[in-house]
This record gives C-alpha cells, sequence and structure tokens, in this order.
C-alpha cells in the first residue's frame, strides 16, 4: 500500500506545487497590479489619517518635543470660536454648493439642442471650469472691490450704494461662494451635458404620447434617466466645497477677523501658517474635518455598492 | 489636501542662483583691502535669503558675487526665496538639509528656532569681536543670554505725510496729541482722510496699536503687554483704544482698509485722498515711484500723547543666522563679519541698495531725507526704547489672534469690549 501511495501522494504534490500560481492566476494577476497602487495609498493616504489622530493628543510646534496632552486639543476647540465660525461656514458651503447642480442640470438642457455654433457656447459657459481657482479668486476679488470694481459701478446705475462684500464679515463668505459657483456649475452643466446624450429618446416618444410636457417631463422622464450623472455631481460638488481653501486664501485670506474661514483654511492656518505651527491643534481640527467628510464617504461608497449589487442582480 | 501643496508650490518662487569662483569680475579691489581677513576659506557657502524684492535681490546678489570673489577656493551658492514664502518654508530649510547662513527677524520671532537648537549659538564670535560696531543691537539677537545671529539693516516707522497737502491747509507737523486731533480734523473736513491703511493682513494695524500704546502708557509697559505680564483687559489697554477710537470716530482712516493690502492703499495717498500713511520706511520706495517728489513727501515722528513719557519707536531689524546644521562654519563666520562691517554696511543700506539704516554705528547714513530724519529720530529721539514691531515682540499664536482683533477693533470699535475679553482669554491660555 504505502509503496504504491507514496509515490503518487509525491506526484499530485509535486503538480500542485508547480500549479499554485496558474491555479491562482486569476486572483494573483489583479493583486500585483493593484499592488503599487495600493502600496503609495497606504503610504500617502491612509497611514496620514491614522498619523493626524496620533498628533492630535499632543502639543507640537513641528520642530521640538512632543509633548502628550490627551485629549487637550478637542477639549480647546470646544470653546474655540474660530473653531466654530469655521464649521458654521463649513455648512454654509455645502449647503450653498449645491445650488451647482441645479444651476449645471439647467445650462445643460438650455445648451442641449442644435443651433449653429452650439460648441461654441457650450465651450463658453465650460470656461470658467478650466480657469485655475487662483485666477476666478483674483477675477471675482476685483469685481468686489469697494472703490473700484464692477459690481458696485454696476448697483451705481440702479442708484444703490457701495458695497464691499469681501469686507463684510457678514457677507465675504458668500462671496467667495459664489466665486465658487462659478466653475461648478461648469463642472455640473458638463455631466449634465453627457448624461443628456444617454437619455433615450424613445422614452421622451413615449411620454410625450402619453401627454407629458415642460416640468412632468423633466421630473418623471429626464430627471430618472440623468441619476447616474446627478449622483457624479453630487459627489464633486460635496468634495469640491469641503475642500475649498485656495479661494479663500485669494481672496480674504480668512478675514475680516477670521469670518471667512472653513476648517481646512483653519487647519492649516493654525499648523502650517505663519504664526500658527501648532501641529497638535491643526490635527485636531484635521480630525473633524475628516470625520465630516467620512459621513459624505460613507453615503457615497453605499450607494455605489447598492448600485453595483442592483446592476449584478438584475 | 493635496490642495494645500499644490498651493504652496506655485508661492515658492524660488531662484537659484549659483556664482562659480570668478564669476564676478568687480572684484571690488577696495574691498579686498578693507575685508579680507587672509582667511583660506573653501567649499561651498550655502545662503538661502528672503531679500525677494527687486531691490534688496540685488543686494543679496551682489553681496554673494563678491563675497566669493574675495575667497577664491570658495564658491558661493545662494537661494533666493520669496519673502512671504520663507516665513513658512524656513522650518523644513532648517530641519533637513541645513543651508550654512538664512535670513530671518530679531527678538521673539527668532524664539521657536533657537528653543529648537536650529540656530547656531554665536555668542563666541561677538564676544571675540568679530562684530566690531554692533554693540548696540546685541539685545535684540539675545536669547537666554547667548547670541544668536547678527542684524543686517533696520528701518524707522512713522508717519509719511503729504507735505504739500499740509501746506496749502496751512498745517505742520504735530508734536502732541491735541495738535494730530487738530490737524486731522482740519484734514477730514477738507474732504480727505488723514491716513491710508491696507489691514488685509493685518499687520498694519498692529503698527498702529503699537505706537498708541507706546505713547499712551509708555515703552515698558507696551513691552510687559508683549510678555504677558499684562491683562489685556488692564484699564490702561482701555485707554489706549479710547485714544485710537478718537481717530476711528472722526473719520480719519480710509474706510474698506480691511478689503486692502498695505500696498493698495498707497494709491489713496499718491491721489491725495488720504494725507498720511504709518508706515516703515520702505514704503517711501514706492511712493516715490508712484510719483510723489521729495517736495511733497516728509516725515514726522509720532506725536506724543502722554506727556513726559520717554518715547519708543518701532525699528524692526533684519537678520542673518547661521543654521546649527552648517557645513561651512568658518565660510559663515567670515561671512556674518563681512555683511556687518563698516563699509559693506554703508554701501548696502545706502540709497542704491536697501535704503535704510546701517546697524554698523561705525558706518555712514546715506544722504536721503528718510533715511536721516529716521537716523536723527532712532539715535536721539528714542530714549523710551526701541521696540521690534508687533508680530515680532509678542509670541506668534498671540500676534496672530491680536492683529485680528486689532482689525476688527478699527472697522467695529463697539466690539471692543468682546474683543478684550478674547485676547485676555488667549493671553491667560498661551504664556
Amino acid at each position: 500500500m504505502s509503496s504504491t501511495a507514496t509515490p503518487a501522494m509525491a506526484q499530485r504534490e509535486a503538480r500542485a506545487e508547480a500549479t499554485w500560481l496558474q491555479r491562482n492566476r486569476m486572483t494573483v494577476t489583479p493583486i500585483l497590479f493593484l499592488l503599487p497602487g495600493l502600496l503609495f495609498f497606504l503610504v500617502y493616504v491612509i497611514a496620514p489619517i491614522f498619523q493626524s489622530f496620533h498628533i492630535s493628543l499632543y502639543d507640537w510646534d513641528g520642530l521640538g518635543e512632543a509633548r502628550y496632552v490627551g485629549l487637550a486639543n478637542y477639549e480647546e476647540l470646544l470653546d474655540d470660536r474660530n473653531f466654530e465660525v469655521s464649521l458654521w461656514n463649513n455648512v454654509k458651503w455645502l449647503a450653498l454648493y449645491l445650488l451647482a447642480i441645479p444651476a449645471g442640470l439647467f445650462i445643460a438642457l438650455f445648451l442641449n439642442q442644435t443651433v449653429t455654433g452650439i460648441r461654441l457656447y457650450k465651450s463658453l459657459f465650460f470656461f470658467p471650469f478650466v480657469l485655475s481657482q487662483v485666477v476666478v479668486g483674483l477675477v471675482f476679488s476685483w469685481f468686489y472691490l469697494p472703490r473700484e470694481g464692477l459690481l458696485n459701478a454696476t448697483l451705481a446705475v440702479f442708484g444703490l450704494g457701495p458695497v464691499n462684500i469681501l469686507g463684510d464679515p457678514d457677507l465675504a463668505t458668500y462671496g467667495i461662494i459664489a466665486a465658487g459657483l462659478w466653475p461648478q456649475t461648469a463642472y455640473c452643466m458638463i455631466l449634465y451635458l453627457t448624461g443628456l446624450n444617454a437619455v433615450d429618446p424613445e422614452q421622451v416618444e413615449a411620454g410625450r404620447l402619453d401627454g407629458a410636457k415642460g416640468w412632468k417631463m423633466l421630473w418623471y422622464v429626464i430627471l430618472p434617466q440623468l441619476k447616474p450623472a446627478t449622483f457624479i455631481a453630487f459627489v464633486v460638488t460635496i468634495i469640491g466645497a469641503l475642500r475649498s481653501f485656495d479661494l479663500i486664501s485669494v481672496m480674504t485670506n480668512g478675514g475680516p477677523f477670521g469670518s471667512t474661514r472653513v476648517l481646512s483654511f483653519y487647519m492649516f492656518e493654525k499648523a502650517l501658517g505663519e504664526f500658527g505651527f501648532r501641529m497638535g491643534y491643526g490635527s485636531a481640527i484635521a480630525v473633524v474635518l475628516f470625520l465630516i467628510m467620512l459621513v459624505f464617504i460613507a453615503y457615497f461608497l453605499w450607494q455605489m455598492w447598492r448600485d453595483e449589487r442592483t446592476a449584478r442582480h438584475g | 489636501m493635496k490642495l494645500h501643496i499644490v498651493i504652496w508650490i506655485s508661492r515658492e518662487d524660488t531662484m537659484r542662483s549659483i556664482f562659480k569662483t570668478g564669476a564676478a569680475a568687480l572684484a571690488a579691489t577696495t574691498l579686498l583691502a578693507g575685508a579680507a581677513a587672509a582667511q583660506e576659506l573653501s567649499g561651498v557657502l550655502r545662503i538661502i535669503s528672503d531679500m525677494s524684492d527687486p531691490a534688496p535681490r540685488a543686494v543679496m546678489e551682489g553681496l554673494a558675487s563678491e563675497f566669493d570673489a574675495l575667497h577664491p577656493n570658495l564658491s558661493v551658492e545662494l537661494t533666493v526665496v520669496d519673502r512671504e514664502a520663507w516665513k513658512t518654508q524656513i522650518r523644513n530649510a532648517l530641519s533637513a538639509n541645513p543651508p550654512d547662513v538664512v535670513n530671518w527677524y530679531a527678538a521673539n520671532r527668532m524664539a521657536p528656532f533657537v528653543n529648537a537648537g536650529l540656530f547656531m549659538d554665536i555668542t563666541e564670535w561677538w564676544d571675540a569681536g568679530d562684530f566690531a560696531g554692533l554693540e548696540s543691537v546685541r539685545g535684540a539677537l539675545t536669547q537666554d543670554d547667548r547670541v544668536w545671529g547678527v542684524p543686517y539693516t533696520y528701518y524707522q516707522w512713522g508717519i509719511y505725510y503729504r507735505e504739500d497737502i499740509f501746506a496749502e491747509l496751512g498745517l505742520s507737523e504735530p508734536e502732541t496729541w491735541e495738535q494730530e486731533l487738530a490737524n486731522c480734523q482740519v484734514i477730514v473736513d477738507s474732504g480727505r482722510h488723514c491716513y491710508a491703511i491696507g489691514s488685509r493682513f493685518l499687520w498694519p494695524a498692529g503698527g498702529w496699536f503699537d505706537y498708541l500704546n507706546m505713547r499712551t502708557n509708555g515703552f515698558d509697559f507696551h513691552m510687559a503687554l508683549a510678555r504677558g505680564e499684562i491683562a489685556w483687559t488692564d484699564d490702561r489697554v482701555r485707554a489706549t483704544f479710547a485714544n485710537w477710537r478718537q481717530l476711528i470716530d472722526m473719520g480719519a482712516f480710509i474706510p474698506d482698509h480691511q478689503t486692502y493690502d498695505w500696498q493698495e492703499a498707497l494709491p489713496l495717498m499718491v491721489s491725495g485722498e488720504a494725507t498720511g500713511y504709518l508706515m516703515g520706511n520702505f514704503a517711501v520706495d514706492l511712493m516715490r515711484s508712484g510719483g510723489l517728489t521729495d517736495d511733497q513727501l516728509d516725515f514726522y515722528q509720532f506725536p506724543i500723547i502722554t506727556p513726559g513719557l520717554p518715547q519708543g519707536e518701532d525699528a524692526p531689524t533684519d537678520t542673518f543666522h547661521v543654521a546649527a546644521g552648517a557645513q561651512n562654519v568658518d565660510a559663515a563666520r567670515a561671512f556674518l563679519q563681512f555683511v556687518t562691517s563698516a563699509e559693506v554696511q554703508t554701501r548696502i543700506n545706502g540709497p542704491e541698495g536697501l535704503g535704510q539704516l546701517p546697524v554698523n554705528a561705525n558706518a555712514s547714513v546715506a544722504d536721503d531725507e528718510f533715511i536721516q530724519q529716521g537716523f536723527a529720530m532712532l539715535s536721539q529721539n528714542a530714549p523710551g526704547g526701541i521696540a521690534q514691531f508687533f508680530d515680532r515682540d509678542w509670541p506668534a499664536e498671540m500676534a496672530a489672534i491680536g492683529m485680528e482683533g486689532l482689525q476688527e477693533f478699527m472697522v467695529f470699535p463697539d466690539n471692543l469690549d468682546d474683543i478684550l475679553e478674547r485676547l485676555e482669554a488667549a493671553r491667560q491660555r498661551i504664556y
């Protein structure tokens, strides 16, 4: 028995060894391809997240010794008025930035027709998205200038008083959001324009036969078909709102007296700004911002997972 | 977070110029006689400078090439970094692969680097007599009884004003607060503003507070406040703000100043809509290039508010330091000696160079109306003491919160109580 069994087993083992790679090729190949990307993602995205959590427990100026302070940085955040202002501004950004989605949709619907030169109009509308945010910020801050700006010149024609939007703590944030909406609307518009290309003309025709037109047609026939575009527009707009930084830096530098800061800007100021270098405190702000983002990220991931499942199971 | 990195790289504006041996043929022969200590310096001297504005940049590049030419075996490698960007980049520059010599500022601004051991202690060089003629400025570079660098230039602050408009309105330079207010009333009545200011980047408001507080409560009180020994809610601090408010309420300052940076407010001074500007002497260059002649422009010392208090003045000092990790210490030492020598000081601070005050007592002051007045003021009429500036005398975090409060006060003076309580809370936490 044993004399016959042993060579057979050895043979089987040998075959198993020789073919392990071949047998698992379908698993190993994608892993190997993903490995470099995953490695970078791990080192440059995942690790810094945990590092931020870690540093937020310390009092550290980035140069000397770090001193463990437990949750003291978070306790300080609770009574920090600047933090509160920044948080509220983030909420304003999130809410108002979403206006880019309907605005983009309506411009897209308007441009979705065959007229001579429509390509030119489309590119003109798309133009602000191509501009750097810094340029957008500069253009708008000149537009808002209290004495020389175009806005006040226009208001003066209607006999309305000069208004210093970026110098007024109650208006400045809205002024910056308006500037941000300009390119963001263009972005949403282009997403919807591509989406509209994919709208099924037969369904539109069927809807028309059933007597749908105007708003009803839009709401019950067009919009459901634009759902993927809406989802992407929602994702990019939320992300755009949460990482608003360059416009603020260019247009007001967080001022007047800190009224236009958002969390990302405040974090930057505290950790890396001219008078900052409180790495622990900056990290604590970063952690809060991350947790807020996590809510949206979790929702997006869940949504995508659900979509994929329904796509797979019909 | 990727976004931030992009921004900082784009603001970096670093330019590299390497001066190879013999590249600068202008080996100023007079210099060879004067400064060369016949040391055999060799290797590479790496300097990072923040002198990025056109005139200072030319000065710095000239210094590097001259020093290079003086020492045949040494090559000087100069990197010029944008002045604002350098304020944050210096940390990285000093911690990883540090250069030999860097630019920075005196007083409290040095503290983080001194505490972290990133600046070299050069007390011995001072004691060895390397820097003859600099004794009077040693204090500004001293921390914990050790000296951490050398100054290379400083400049006065004060009120630059439109001489021609003053003459037209029949006004003369005010010496007391009453004269100041009376003058300002005349100016406001003529449809102008007394002062241009652009407080977008906050520090110009710090200058106003420095002067009002030094004149109301004296230099010693001012420095005690900077050291955190006095509450912001103190009645004496309130007195300073009350004086400030007199000017604000009469419409002395241009409106919407929180939207402009200091250069953007200059056209108002040039056009005559504002008649004065509390600024450092570096503003003169821009006022002149804006079209104001020396007949239209003049300077006066900030007027006295509380009689009998010795006047203190702001005179920020810019400095050179040797990095703790410097590779070529001998060359760095020789370079500091070269930069601070009387002859070089006269030249780089002259009207062709920085147009500021030399730090070496043996250097001669340029024949310029404003530099001469500033020198006379600081050497004869500042018995109270010399301060560096709000954002250099106060610890960084307090300075940032403080200047924000000062700007808010200038726009909404009614918020004073709230502002002072906020500053006081910050003081108790920070010190």
